[in-house]
């Protein structure tokens, strides 16, 4: 086993396990709070992507651009709230995969018709372009380091938020029990505004930090959300640590299955054969692990502790 | 009442009397697309079974039409290029029955899992089996991974010539009565009874003493069976199939179908497939962007026409 | 109004063999998803090849019909069926995936019509599965990267490490380059493809890196391609391992990586049967009129799908709009005559060119935008590895 090589690993994994966890965390907001199933949040990620695209050759600046980019994110998920979910709030989840199935449809043509169907190719900063030495032969895309980051403090930027302001307060307390929020008197309708817009905006921002790796291009929304969702099944819908968690397990499970699987099965299969089976057992496996994990715990890891 | 039986039968009629009338004139693409249009049928009256009179919402539905397509075409591709002695097979006889064991196991063993679960949980544990077995499909190289696999020999039946486009299409016809049939008459036994007992209030159903998990369970393996049928005619009318035809979205039209036409309605999956698949073929034919009026669409259904089509037409939504 | 009819009926029936024909040619590339870039750009090309025919083969009427193949083998074949039953096409053109084209062909073939793929080059087809309707206007997936192989052992690379999408395509081209690639492979991943392509490569990089490779030999065409091509220089890897790409740096990506400013693609080498440079008439008006037109070079896509229209319309003309002459389209196809853009090819057995393979180089041109020029040429009249299996003559 190449040690340095399994470490490099890891930190890919980790990244992508971050960025799972922003679209997650949104998700799971929304879901857990407002109990509505959100198909178009993979959109809302998309749709990030392409307007950090845009304003970074309006502006010039890639850092810039996603921080213009991050309230127009916000913006636009209070809209979708406004006009999708927030009549469907009282129908069943049926309704709510339905209608927000038509979204992506709707939202990923729009795309195209605006954006063309080429993707937008995303300049960094030169700081950003090179490479950080870890040791030795150890180096790693500096950019990739910078998603950690960013990654990390969000993470940390919501859980401070959840435990330990009012909002958050709300929003546990909402996950919990919808009714008894609104009897307090709380104002209902602008808090799943708000947590909408904030879901937007954590998809958003997980589209824009992808984008320089990527590109921006239609239907990059509609691969990230299903994993999303596995992720937020496994950690358990409306939490916060299990997002993270699960995040970060399913990162680390997809990074190591491309990396290593096909050396493993190339033991008991033809080269060809296992490089073909690896990537997908490995894609399989995220789901095995979600269907093991709901047959032993029907709520997932982390259930919120009261519904 | 009258109107829906009136237009139930009208339906009926035009389906079996419109292909021949393609072929005469001249429009042998559009047996095609009645034929599809059936096919998807099936598919949706199975799903309704249980998402609509059974309250289970599967999110999975298209693993078990592709599970019902590779029963035919693995046995065919072992009979023209060898190996797998023990399916290799051009016999109808034997790729739909397998079809639909096949896909009656699958649904038994998942369902088993899946029911143990509740609401959303359901949604998404039904996806991520078909996940499963998309990528399972996906893994296997012999039988053509992503590229999908060619069925050069369709299924030889007594009686019936699968490749004449007409008498394929009857027998899909057929396939629909019966299926519909089927649905109908379970819906209203006392087994379909329990089953929309148990859709409305789980609990009192426990309470007055039935296992509503084995009920929802034979429902589960019912549904999986006919859609695994209507994944075999699927392979014997494309004559190509591929993972892509078990992605989630593939699931989720026919979550679309169901709740366009009516759910918990006897023909409403068909008319629900009927409007999707004419749609969308007049829509494709103005634009490429026909996703956009299509997902407008999409909203608007579930938006402000609840009960879907057979709602409008004049029978409320039961149940609720 | 009866009468008419019937009086209009009896005179075009009686002016029929006087008149010219009208003769269909269904077009299936990508017109959705992010891949539809390449499928506008070949659109185009058959745009601009109708303009230069004054939608006419000789005094026959041309008509193209586009059809969106979806990225996905299934809604291609559905596509394909359509315009032949329904459009009742005479030729069925186009075909950017391999897998999409194995899909369809039966739909094509079966009906007794003409099958030219414009792009896609299965080995599947070029082999057991050739068929006396089917032509090529590319090439078989195997020779640009088995070109490449060449190129390798010429530059005295020693190792390599291999990366592909999984899909017919893909395969064919790793096979391709480990055919004629004499040193050692020392690593191999195939990555999800289809619309939900996997597009963030850091695990396979940082594999390739650490298997000490000289270089890495990668084929990733469309939106795909340019994300590897950033990627790969955030990666810091244009020293330790060198780039050599099939179908994966073209006129499609250059443009939105001189955007982004990658300037690592510079100078990198490439293989292919056809270049913007190439010295003939032909390739003169084509490239210059395209450019003017649509304001970008043509992609290798364009140039083919060029071709395929301009052959049509040749054998069109040689049959003087007689669709029932099926030996006579097939004669005219096989004498590849029309005047294509890559110069002078002939056809084997199997109905695939036999023709040159170049190497070309990632440039600057005059105006500053990035292109490629031809530095040398690597395989002459090269006739590919899958003929032998074909069983016509």
């Amino acid at each position: 086993m190449d040690y340095g090589l399994f470490f490099i690993q890891a930190l890919n994994g980790l990244q992508l396990g971050l960025l799972l966890f922003l679209v997650a965390s949104g998700l799971t907001l929304v879901f857990g709070i407002l109990d509505f199933v959100n198909l178009a949040h993979g959109s809302l990620y998309m749709l990030g992507a392409f307007i950090c695209a845009s304003l970074t050759f309006a502006l010039g600046n890639y850092i810039l651009a996603l921080i213009v980019a991050l309230p127009i994110a916000g913006l636009l998920g209070y809209g979708v709230e406004r006009v999708i979910a927030r009549p469907l709030y009282a129908r069943n989840h049926l309704d709510h995969v339905l209608g927000t199935f038509g979204v992506i449809l709707v939202l990923d043509t729009l795309a195209h018709m605006i954006w063309g169907p080429a993707g937008i190719a995303v300049p960094l900063p030169n700081w950003l372009n090179g490479q950080i030495v870890l040791g030795g032969t150890l180096a790693i895309p500096s950019f990739r380091l910078l998603i950690i980051a960013m990654g990390l403090a969000t993470a940390a930027g919501l859980f401070w938020l959840v435990n330990y302001t009012r909002l958050g307060m709300l929003i546990r307390a909402g996950a919990s029990n919808r009714t008894m929020v609104a009897a307090l008197g709380v104002d209902i309708q602008l808090l799943f505004g708000l947590v909408f817009a904030l879901g937007a905006m954590l998809a958003g921002l997980a589209g824009m930090l992808i984008a320089p790796i990527t590109e921006a291009s239609i239907g990059m929304g509609n691969s990230i959300i299903i994993t999303a969702f596995v992720v937020i099944i496994v950690g358990g819908i409306g939490s916060m640590k299990g997002a993270f968690i699960a995040a970060l397990l399913i990162g680390m499970i997809d990074t190591m299955g491309r990396s290593f699987l096909d050396n493993i099965f190339g033991l008991v299969m033809s080269p060809t054969a296992a490089e073909t089976s690896a990537p997908a057992v490995s894609a399989m496996l995220i789901y095995i692990i979600m269907a093991v994990v709901l047959a032993l715990r029907p709520q997932g890891l982390f259930p919120p502790k009261v519904r | 009442m009258a109107l829906r039986h009136w237009i139930t039968l009208a339906v009926l009629v035009l389906l079996a009397v419109m292909p021949p009338v393609f072929i005469w004139m001249g429009n042998p693409f559009y047996v095609d697309l009645a034929t599809r249009l059936v096919i998807l049928g099936i598919a949706a009256t199975s799903l309704n079974l249980i998402l609509g009179y059974g309250g289970l919402i599967s999110f999975g539905h298209a693993a078990f039409v592709g599970i019902g397509a590779y029963a035919v075409g693995i046995p065919a591709y072992h009979m023209l290029y060898g190996g797998g002695e023990a399916v290799a097979s051009f016999n109808g006889m034997f790729q739909i029955p397998l079809a639909v064991a096949v896909s009656a196991l699958f649904a038994l063993i998942t369902g088993a899992i899946c029911l143990r679960t509740k609401g959303v949980y359901f949604i998404m544990i039904t996806m991520a089996f078909a996940q499963m077995v998309y990528y399972f499909f996906i893994s296997i190289e012999e039988y053509g991974a992503d590229d999908g696999l060619v069925i050069d020999m369709r299924s030889q039946l007594p009686f019936i010539e699968l490749d004449e486009p007409l008498q394929l299409y009857f027998f899909c016809y057929a396939s629909l009565i019966a299926a519909l049939l089927i649905v109908r008459t379970i819906a209203n036994s006392r087994f379909g009874m329990v089953l929309q007992g148990a859709k409305g209030n789980n609990e009192r159903m426990v309470t007055l003493g039935y296992n509503t998990y084995l009920y929802k369970l034979t429902a589960y393996v019912i549904s999986g069976a006919m859609a695994g049928y209507a994944g075999a005619l699927l392979g014997n009318f494309t004559t190509f199939i591929s993972p892509e035809m078990m992605d989630w979205s593939r699931s989720g039209e026919l979550m679309f179908m169901v709740i366009l036409g009516g759910a918990a309605t006897t023909l409403g999956p068909l008319m629900g497939s009927a409007v999707f698949i004419i749609i969308e073929e007049v829509l494709s034919n103005y634009t490429i962007y026909w996703h956009l009026p299509f997902g407008l669409m999409l909203i608007a259904v579930v938006l402000f026409a609840r009960g879907g089509l057979m709602g409008v037409i004049g029978r409320g939504r039961d149940g609720k | 109004m009866k009468r008419t009819l019937t009086a209009l009926l009896a005179a075009t029936m009686l002016t029929a063999p006087a008149q010219a024909a009208e003769v269909k040619i269904g077009f299936v590339t990508t017109l959705t998803t992010g891949a539809a870039v390449i499928g506008n750009d070949m659109k185009n090309a058959v745009d601009l090849a109708m303009e230069h025919l004054g939608g006419k083969a000789g005094e026959h009427d041309l008509t193209v019909i586009f059809a969106d193949d979806g990225f996905a083998p299934e809604t291609g074949k559905q596509a394909t069926d359509k315009l032949v039953k329904q459009d009742d096409v005479d030729f069925v053109a186009g075909y950017i995936w391999s897998h999409v084209l194995l899909a369809s062909r039966k739909s094509v073939l079966d009906a007794g019509k003409f099958l030219i793929s414009a792009n896609a080059g299965p080995s599947q087809m070029a082999g057991v599965l050739c068929d006396e309707n089917f032509f090529s206007t590319s090439w078989q997936n195997d020779q640009t990267p088995m070109a490449m192989g060449e190129v390798l052992n010429r530059q005295g690379v020693k190792s390599l490490y291999v990366m592909a999408p999984n899909y017919a395509a893909g395969k064919d081209m790793v096979a391709g380059v480990e055919n004629t690639f004499a040193g050692e492979i020392v690593g191999r991943d195939l990555t999800k493809w289809g619309a939900d392509a996997q597009l963030d490569f850091s695990a396979e990089l940082a594999s390739a890196k650490a298997s000490g490779a000289d270089g890495i030999f990668v084929f990733y065409p469309g939106a795909a391609g340019g994300a590897f091509i950033k990627q790969y220089g955030q990666a810091g890897l244009k020293d330790t391992l060198p780039l050599y790409s099939v179908f994966t740096v073209d006129a499609l990506s250059l443009p939105k990586l001189q955007a982004a400013g990658f300037d690592s693609v510079l100078g990198s080498k490439v293989t292919q049967s056809w270049d913007p440079t190439l010295d003939n008439p032909a390739n003169k008006k084509f490239v210059s009129d395209f450019k003017a037109k649509y304001g970008s070079y043509p992609s290798f896509y364009a140039a083919q799908a060029y071709d395929s229209i301009n052959m049509i319309a040749d054998a069109v003309i040689a049959v003087d709009g007689d669709m029932s002459d099926k030996d006579g389209i097939r004669a005219a196809f096989k004498e590849a005559d029309y005047g294509s853009v890559k110069g002078s090819y002939s056809y084997g057995n199997n109905n695939i060119p036999i023709q040159n393979f170049y190497l070309r180089e990632v440039v600057v041109d005059e105006d500053g935008n990035w292109t490629t020029k031809v530095v040398e040429t690597v395989f002459e009249n090269h006739q590919d590895i899958y003929a032998s299996e074909c069983k016509l003559d």
